[in-house]
């Protein structure tokens, strides 16, 4: 362990904050970590806590970007530790790795997001119809799929600012995921309910301001802001709010 | 749900620190907002001046296309025919999804840019004021500027008639590409795209499902170029509005091509 920045090519500065549950600002600790060729930043973390601080705490599955385990903040920006690359950092400077801060801490790099399985629970399940044969075209589940391509890394959740910002937020406002999952219910062919209504007043989906930060960092590119709430935000207006529509269906 | 507003409640909001701007990102955040909210205040400082003058807005076959239609009220000439124009675009640009990013960010900061902090505010988002009528009024201004669109496009065809001769001169092609860029702009717009294909869960189970899984196709290709389309237009519409107005005051000649 070093304090020093110096860069080096052959030894990477890794910066980790790390703290007990509850110490939500924590410490900064740094390793000299041997730079490999193709190394990312997971295998740098790893590095330090086989060879020195076994009990830095990290979560991580699949070391494949897609058990969404590894979330955490690098260099200040939500990101998989898995799929980021050290040599597609600023080689200048060291790698400072923080966990996510949208959530509590549980330990160094591990944060408790049970909030997000509490959410999850809320939303109104699969319903399927009982009218239709259940036959439908690739182009019918296109949409679907996109949602369903969602790996549970809740970086989406960590970066939006509606709860990021304002923690008290987050009874009201399900988040970005649970409007991917949602609008995945939505688009399936043989589901025979419409959750607008539980967008509008439970997920509270109208907080969202289409800052697009959730599609940026969303390590599946899902395109969330476009193709889950948007859509929703609109079919929102045509049920609740557009005077003309409403008085073109007569309600 | 007790537990967790307790658990919410009791957590320390230290990300931000209660101000705006704090962020632990080491990159250049700032730029992107910056040059966003520069190149709207240039946009809205020369649109401002070029709406209000009120003159050097025709010239030969062209108009400006901050001034068509024109639109002259008796007893109201005083008045720059383009303000009875400019507020269908200002109202579908102002209350266009990408726009709204794109100001939230640069001008509101909430945020600025992504994980950097905002200023610590009871946060209502578009459920507040002002702002939950912009998804409801959006829609009508897309009707409004679809109007206003096949209106430039008359202004792009006729800017082909030299005093009853058919000719191609510059202020023609500006005319037409500035036509074509607004085209790609509103069609790409989202409102539009649940219009045509959004509120359907499944295309093939109804009546007319392929002409709307293709409509909504389309669509979703310019959806996705929506940013890019919207800065180009932008810029557009105030270049050949320039391009008239120095023909007008005889600065520049028009070039004939043909
Ligand atoms: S687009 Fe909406 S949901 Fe996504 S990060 Fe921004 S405010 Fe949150
Ligand atoms: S939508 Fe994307 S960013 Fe959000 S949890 Fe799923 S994979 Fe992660
Ligand atoms: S969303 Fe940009 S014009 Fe409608």
């Amino acid at each position: 362990m070093s304090d020093s920045t110096t860069t080096d090519e052959k030894v990477l500065q890794l910066v980790v904050n790390r703290g007990e549950a509850g110490d939500e600002r924590g410490q900064d600790v740094t390793y000299e970590i041997p730079r490999v060729k193709g190394m990312v930043v997971l295998d740098a973390v790893l590095y330090a806590q086989g060879h020195q601080d076994q009990d830095l705490a990290v979560r991580w599955n699949c070391k494949a970007g897609k058990c969404g385990s590894c979330a955490a903040e690098i260099n200040g920006y939500p990101r998989l530790l898995c799929k980021t690359r050290v040599e597609d950092l600023p080689a200048d400077k060291p790698v400072r790795v923080q966990p996510m801060q949208t959530f509590t801490r549980i330990k160094d790099l591990v944060t408790d997001v049970s909030w997000n399985y509490e959410m999850n629970k809320q939303i109104p399940p699969f319903t399927p119809r009982e009218d239709k044969e259940w036959r439908w075209q690739q182009r019918d589940v296109e949409r679907a799929q996109e949602m369903r391509k969602c790996i549970e890394c809740f970086l989406c959740q960590d970066v939006c600012h509606v709860i990021r910002y304002q923690r008290s937020n987050k009874p009201k406002f399900a988040g970005p995921r649970f409007f991917v999952r949602t609008a995945g219910l939505d688009y399936h062919p043989m589901d025979a309910l419409d959750r607008a209504e539980f967008l509008k007043k439970e997920a509270g989906i109208e907080m969202c301001n289409v800052t697009r930060c959730c599609t940026d960092v969303c390590p599946e590119h899902i395109q969330i802001t476009d193709n889950a709430i948007i859509p929703a935000k609109e079919r929102i207006v045509d049920q609740f709010h557009d005077p003309v529509k409403k008085a073109v269906k007569g309600t | 749900m007790q537990d967790l507003q307790t658990r919410n409640q009791t957590f320390v909001a230290h990300v931000g620190e209660g101000a705006a701007g704090r962020t632990a990102r080491t990159d250049d955040w700032w730029v992107e907002p910056t040059l966003v909210a520069v190149g709207l205040v240039i946009f809205i400082i020369y649109s401002t001046w070029a709406a209000l003058v009120g003159n050097n807005y025709a010239s030969g076959p062209y108009i400006s296309p901050f001034y068509s239609p024109l639109i002259k009220i008796p007893g109201l000439e005083w008045i720059s025919p383009a303000i009875f124009v400019l507020w269908v675009p200002l109202g579908f640009r102002g209350s266009c999804y990408y726009y709204r990013k794109a100001y939230y960010r640069a001008f509101f900061w909430s945020p600025p840019a992504c994980a950097v902090s905002e200023r610590p505010k009871e946060y209502q988002g578009e459920r507040a004021g002002v702002l939950r009528w912009l998804p409801i009024v959006h829609r009508w201004f897309l009707y409004l500027s679809i109007i206003v669109l096949a209106i430039l496009w008359y202004d792009a065809i006729r800017a082909f008639d030299f005093d009853g001769h058919f000719g191609i001169g510059l202020g023609t092609i500006v005319l037409l590409v500035n036509a074509a860029m607004l085209t790609f702009f509103t069609f790409g717009c989202h409102a539009l795209r649940s219009l045509v294909g959004g509120n359907q869960k499944c295309f093939s189970c109804g009546m007319g499902g392929d002409i709307r899984y293709n409509s909504w196709k389309i669509v979703s290709v310019l959806t996705r170029q929506h940013p890019m389309w919207a800065w180009l237009s932008l810029y557009m519409v105030a270049i050949a509005d320039l391009y008239v107005r120095l023909l007008a005051a005889g600065v520049l000649q028009d070039p004939r091509i043909f």
